[in-house]
């Protein structure tokens, strides 16, 4: 039970966590799941990628948890992604209670020290806090052993495209309805490059307090600046334009092809239909 | 069989991120698609998906049937919507559009009327711009496959052309409350250096596969135009010969009469000459609605490379 474990999440697993909870029954105040994923090769990483909700009951004597859902679906589970295993399990909620370690109890026979992760549904306190245990015992040598949930970090890593499905998302928080449409290729470089004149706007309006004495220069913070500003590639202007306009002609160049081809597809059309007819 | 609309697909967040989840898990190196089942509700003229799940890759040892029930029947218990609305399926750089596509898709909208496809393409999406769209087949197409007669007759009375096929429908992207709380975390928590790979102005790489894909299937169209040619040219000259058979039929009775002989039996002309069948134009179809699907994304693709190289132009200036 290393306590120097941390658990690398993906996104889609607090997506499923928090659907779950929005599904939940009524009169359940809490639900409770199984946390899929890969025991990492670097040691002391725990990489959660997937997860899925067990139904259970709770009340205040007695919690009772469907095993045999738990089971069928991960073999379900297993049969679309081999290298998936249980490595622990997730609850909503904002504190651990003696249920949980029932639950935990369980869990640690189906896989050796399982993670419990906590997502916190309810906001209590104004935010929505993630954390993640392991069990440790813990107690005098030689009495009954106890044991106590030891906190461990909790990092979010995803694949490169979950990245990019995560910022589109990320935009529906702007909006009243909570819809973001996906936008053209064209349109999310120039929402970058906005985003880019802005962030330089920033930088250029702390250079200019520096220099008329407003605030304090940090050696830091100029010597990260001078490296940004030498990490533009510095080419004679000639060469430049050369390697612009060639760029350029090229793509132009694709563009007329294509266009080409389309109107060559839908003549081939028109006239097969044209002369098959006849 | 009553027409019903759809306008709008709705996506929860969650599905979007099971269905990348799956498709970059399953992608990686091998060229077979990885599929599954969209789970969701119908309100009005609008298609939620709320929920999905992926379909097993080996199926040897699997009942395809069998695995979407279970599963259905598993997430019915935790309250996810058990009503299958469709299904999704990753693809390469647009290479989709195929007879397997038309078929899946017309069973599935037979089964179930509302039911889309949803194409996730994993490889522009690592490159950083997020690629997935929803299809329908057209009520034409549907009449169409459902004939199996693809000969041009049928095509011009069903005014169906390679455009017409599949008609896309327009998608959003829709959170709950709760969700956007989860996202405001997970916004503190995420590494926010990355995702700017779209940035990157060495694409051309990518364009170099397009155009190449794009140069097979120009190839394989040029081939279906040339069995037409030919089946025309089979078609005019059977023509001349039935011409000229029944010409010297006419010739030899009006010899026989002359002479005061019976007429020869006027034969059936057409067992002579069997009627070539007429090409079905399927495969055109497909291959022309591949292509000019391949001609709108290398467009997009071209546009956004080219306000890139604007990009790096500017900043070049502001360093002189």
């Amino acid at each position: 039970m290393a306590l120097n474990l941390v658990a690398k999440v993906h996104p889609v697993v607090f997506f499923t966590i928090v659907d779950s909870y929005e599904r939940r029954l009524q009169d359940a105040h809490r639900v409770i799941g199984t946390l899929l994923g890969t025991i990492g090769v670097e040691k002391g990483a725990v990489e959660i990628t997937n997860c899925f909700c067990v139904p259970h009951n709770e009340s205040k004597e007695e919690v009772a948890v469907e095993l045999d859902f738990a089971k069928d679906m991960y073999e379900l589970h297993r049969k679309v992604n081999p290298n998936e295993a249980i490595v622990g399990w997730w609850a909503t909620g904002h504190e651990i209670t003696d249920h949980s370690l029932l639950i935990h109890d369980y869990y640690s026979r189906v896989t050796s020290s399982p993670i419990h992760l906590t997502v916190d549904t309810t906001l209590h306190g104004g935010r929505m806090n993630i954390k993640g245990y392991v069990s440790a015992s813990m107690g005098v040598p030689g009495r009954t052993p106890g044991t106590m949930f030891a906190p461990i970090p909790v990092e979010v890593i995803s694949y490169s495209p979950e990245i990019v499905g995560s910022n589109v998302t990320q935009k529906s928080k702007y909006n009243r309805q909570r819809l973001v449409e996906p936008t053209t290729d064209l349109h999310l470089i120039s929402e970058a490059t906005q985003n880019m004149e802005s962030t330089l706007d920033v930088l250029i309006n702390y250079v200019d307090d520096v220099l008329n004495g407003k605030v304090i220069a940090d050696n830091y913070i100029g010597r990260e600046l001078t490296r940004m500003v030498n990490q533009v590639p510095k080419m004679s202007a000639t060469d430049f334009e050369e390697m612009l306009n060639t760029n350029m002609k090229d793509l132009l160049m694709v563009i007329y092809l294509s266009q080409l081809t389309k109107v060559n597809v839908s003549l081939n059309e028109k006239l097969t239909m044209l002369v098959a007819t006849q | 069989m009553g027409r019903c609309t759809i306008n709008v697909v709705q996506l929860e967040g969650l599905a979007l991120m099971k269905i990348i989840k799956h498709c970059h898990e399953e992608g990686a190196g091998n060229t077979e698609v990885a599929q599954g089942v969209l789970l969701g509700l119908v309100v009005d003229d609008r298609l939620e998906i709320t929920n999905c799940f992926p379909f097993p890759r080996h199926a040897d040892d699997v009942d395809e049937e069998d695995y979407q029930l279970e599963m259905m029947r598993h997430l019915r218990k935790v309250n996810v919507d058990h009503l299958s609305v469709g299904w999704y399926q990753s693809t390469q750089l647009g290479n989709f559009i195929t007879t397997q596509l038309l078929d899946s898709q017309f069973s599935y909208q037979t089964s179930i009327e509302e039911s889309v496809v949803l194409i996730y393409d994993p490889i522009k999406t690592a490159r950083g711009f997020l690629s997935i769209k929803a299809y329908r087949l057209t009520p034409e197409a549907i009449n169409t496959v459902q004939e199996r007669d693809y000969t041009p007759e049928t095509l011009k009375k069903m005014h169906l052309g390679y455009e017409t096929l599949f008609q896309e429908i327009r998608l959003v992207i829709k959170n709950s409350h709760l969700v956007n709380t989860l996202l405001c975390e997970l916004y503190e928590m995420m590494p926010s250096s990355e995702g700017k790979q779209f940035l990157d102005l060495g694409t051309m790489s990518t364009l170099d596969r397009q155009l190449r894909c794009l140069m097979e299937y120009v190839d394989d169209l040029s081939q279906e135009a040339n069995k037409f040619n030919n089946y025309q040219r089979q078609n005019a000259k059977q023509l001349q010969d039935k011409h000229k058979f029944m010409q010297k039929r006419a010739a030899e009775n009006a010899q026989r009469q002359s002479r005061g002989e019976p007429p020869l039996p006027d034969e059936d002309i057409n067992k002579q000459f069997k009627p070539i069948p007429p090409l079905p134009r399927l495969e055109a179809m497909i291959t022309s609605g591949q292509i000019s699907n391949y001609c709108k994304q290398i467009s997009q693709f071209c546009s956004q490379s080219l306000g890139k190289l604007y990009v790096a132009k500017a900043l070049q200036h502001e360093n002189k």
